[in-house]
């Protein structure tokens, strides 16, 4: 089935005439025909348009002109991500009519490139959770076991590729949205450094630590496609000046070592609430890197207990401040019932959000609120710069830092309802990333007894995604776990 | 929940209608976030600077000439309601 082929197997065969995209795409549209009622990953999604564009790609190709590896391919693209003339809901009721009028510069690095730009994929409103089912529009389902959720918030990205409706999605990461689904669902999911990828065009959550990564079914996918949307951007004033090396073709030919890699066990991820599953297959990832001359060290991130704490101080602060913008004024839903301009804020936001977004909003307005701010926000920001350098100092003795990506496997639907904190708590191995501003990959390591994926998360130092992929693509190479499909 | 957390002042701030119901809920939640939260009071932070981001960042200036920009069509496509090529909002002023 061409659905379940990489994007790296896929690029041959196009560039080989074994296939078209048009007969690609059309297979990526009648397998989300045929699973999309029971894995829900996707918000809409147009056959026409798509098809359009492969139709475009193919008449590329015929006359020499194809643009490179993602040419024709089909990428699906997290609901929070400006596609032009497409929904932008982010899950959310409050833009439920929503259509953007500007490509996001990921998407036009994406068009640049060739890429088939296909269907709006499923994500916890506004990228706020961690299990897709604080969407508006349903919760998506694991494919690995339909009674499980996905992950979050990018679970629709992460179900999508894992269910072969997308060859490779898009998703958005601010405590580890990309890398908790993707261990979830049994596929590759990359949160670049902050800075790399521009943020243009994403429905900011938490703008100083949303990320835009990609999902792919392996290492070598990661590459292809974060080549294609890494890079400086001027219409993001946060987007960093540097030179973006060529990620795949480092996969392939690498100069030699004069010393061996160093990976780093923190201890403070290896304690209480780790799933002994996990625990053991995490074990056997780090018994692989030793077998090919890795060197392990143990090391400390002291600050870890307060992860969670300094995230939400700061994530809820920014999403209180970025969502002020969902007013009813200017765009999005207005309620009819609304007389004068406040009640206007004040009733089309309590009829647009949901749940999880109003109680964010709300604790990041206590947060910032007078006589709070020093005490929660600016105490805040000085742990953060604690996190920061607990890692700058582990990066002193290490090149990667290897770790569970969650405690658990996928858990039930409606497992943490009643329970917010430990829902909270499950995200604690990957927040240190996005408050430190890291790369960070999660990739599969094994399966539970209940057969369910289990992620190893791997985290680079800035900007050094080249090293983060060569030891991802270390592990991944003499495993075959990304071979390994849901029975849907 | 702590004592000091008035649910409907933050409410009014953040211009956002509660119910009864979701005042009671967010209060009994976000009591155990804040809860969770006070530890970073035990974190020793002298003379520890703020982090803003995760790497220093600068205003970044773009040059002010024109260029490309949405049409009045696509600008108003979203508005909730339009009129004359302007947003339209209920009456601010007397």
């Amino acid at each position: 089935m061409p659905t379940h082929r990489t994007i790296a197997d896929l690029a041959d065969a196009l560039a080989k005439k074994e296939l078209s995209s048009v007969e690609l795409t059309q297979a990526v549209i009648d397998r989300t025909a045929a699973v999309e009622p029971r894995v829900r990953a996707f918000t809409s999604w147009d056959s026409a348009d798509a098809l359009a564009q492969a139709r475009a790609s193919d008449e590329r190709r015929a006359a020499g002109h194809a643009r490179g590896p993602l040419d024709g391919i089909p990428i699906g693209i997290k609901d929070n991500i400006a596609v032009t003339g497409q929904p932008l809901t982010a899950s959310s009721k409050i833009l439920a009519s929503y259509r953007s009028p500007y490509d996001a510069t990921v998407i036009t690095r994406l068009r640049n490139a060739g890429a088939v730009i296909w269907g709006r994929l499923n994500l916890d409103e506004f990228a706020m959770g961690s299990s897709t089912e604080n969407s508006a529009f349903g919760t998506t389902a694991n494919p690995h076991d339909l009674t499980r959720v996905p992950g979050g918030s990018s679970g629709g990205s992460a179900a999508a590729v894992a269910a072969g409706e997308a060859i490779g999605t898009l998703g958005s990461d601010t405590g580890g949205s990309i890398r908790q689904p993707a261990a979830f669902c049994g596929v590759t999911g990359l949160k670049p450094t902050y800075g790399l990828v521009s943020r243009y065009g994403l429905a900011a959550f938490a703008s100083s630590l949303d990320q835009i990564g990609p999902l792919t079914r392996t290492v070598e996918d990661t590459a292809i496609l974060l080549q294609a949307i890494a890079g400086h951007d001027p219409l993001d004033s946060t987007s960093c000046q540097i030179a973006v090396p060529d990620y795949r073709a480092a996969l392939h030919s690498r100069p030699p070592r004069s010393a061996p890699r160093h990976l780093g066990i923190p201890r403070e991820y290896f304690g209480e609430g780790l799933d002994p599953e996990v625990g053991a297959a995490v074990g056997q990832a780090v018994a692989h890197y030793k077998k090919l001359g890795y060197e392990i060290r143990e090391i400390s991130l002291p600050h870890t207990e307060h992860c969670l704490s300094v995230y939400f101080i700061v994530a809820t602060a920014e999403c209180s401040s970025n969502l002020a913008r969902l007013d009813g004024i200017r765009y999005g839903h207005r309620s009819p019932a609304a007389t004068d301009a406040v009640d206007i804020y004040t009733k089309t936001r309590a009829e647009g959000f949901g749940p999880e977004v109003k109680r964010r909003i709300i604790l990041g307005t206590y947060v910032l609120s007078s006589g709070y701010y020093d005490a929660y926000y600016l105490r805040a920001q000085k742990v953060r710069t604690l996190i920061r350098q607990d890692f700058q100092k582990a990066f002193e003795q290490v090149d990667a830092i290897i770790t569970p990506a969650n405690p658990g496997t996928a858990f039930k639907k409606g497992e943490y309802a009643k329970n917010l904190m430990a829902l909270y708590l499950s995200d604690i191995y990957t927040i240190g990333a996005n408050l430190a501003g890291l790369p960070g990959i999660s990739l599969p390591c094994g399966y539970s007894k209940d057969n369910l994926p289990i992620g190893l998360q791997l985290l680079g130092q800035p900007f050094k995604e080249t090293d983060l992929l060569q030891i991802a693509h270390d592990y991944e190479a003499a495993h075959d776990w990304a071979k390994r499909f849901p029975n849907l | 929940m702590p004592a000091d957390l008035d649910i409907d002042h933050i409410a009014r701030l953040a211009r956002i209608d509660l119910t009864p119901e979701e005042k009671a809920a967010f209060s009994a939640q976000l009591g155990d976030v804040l809860a969770h939260i006070e530890k970073l009071k035990q974190v020793d932070v002298t003379c520890v600077e703020p982090t803003a981001h995760g790497f220093p960042i600068y205003n970044v200036w773009q040059a002010d000439e024109p260029g490309p920009t949405l049409t009045p069509e696509q600008a108003l496509g979203n508005a909730p309601a339009q009129r004359d090529n302007m947003i339209a909002v209920p009456k601010v002023v007397e």
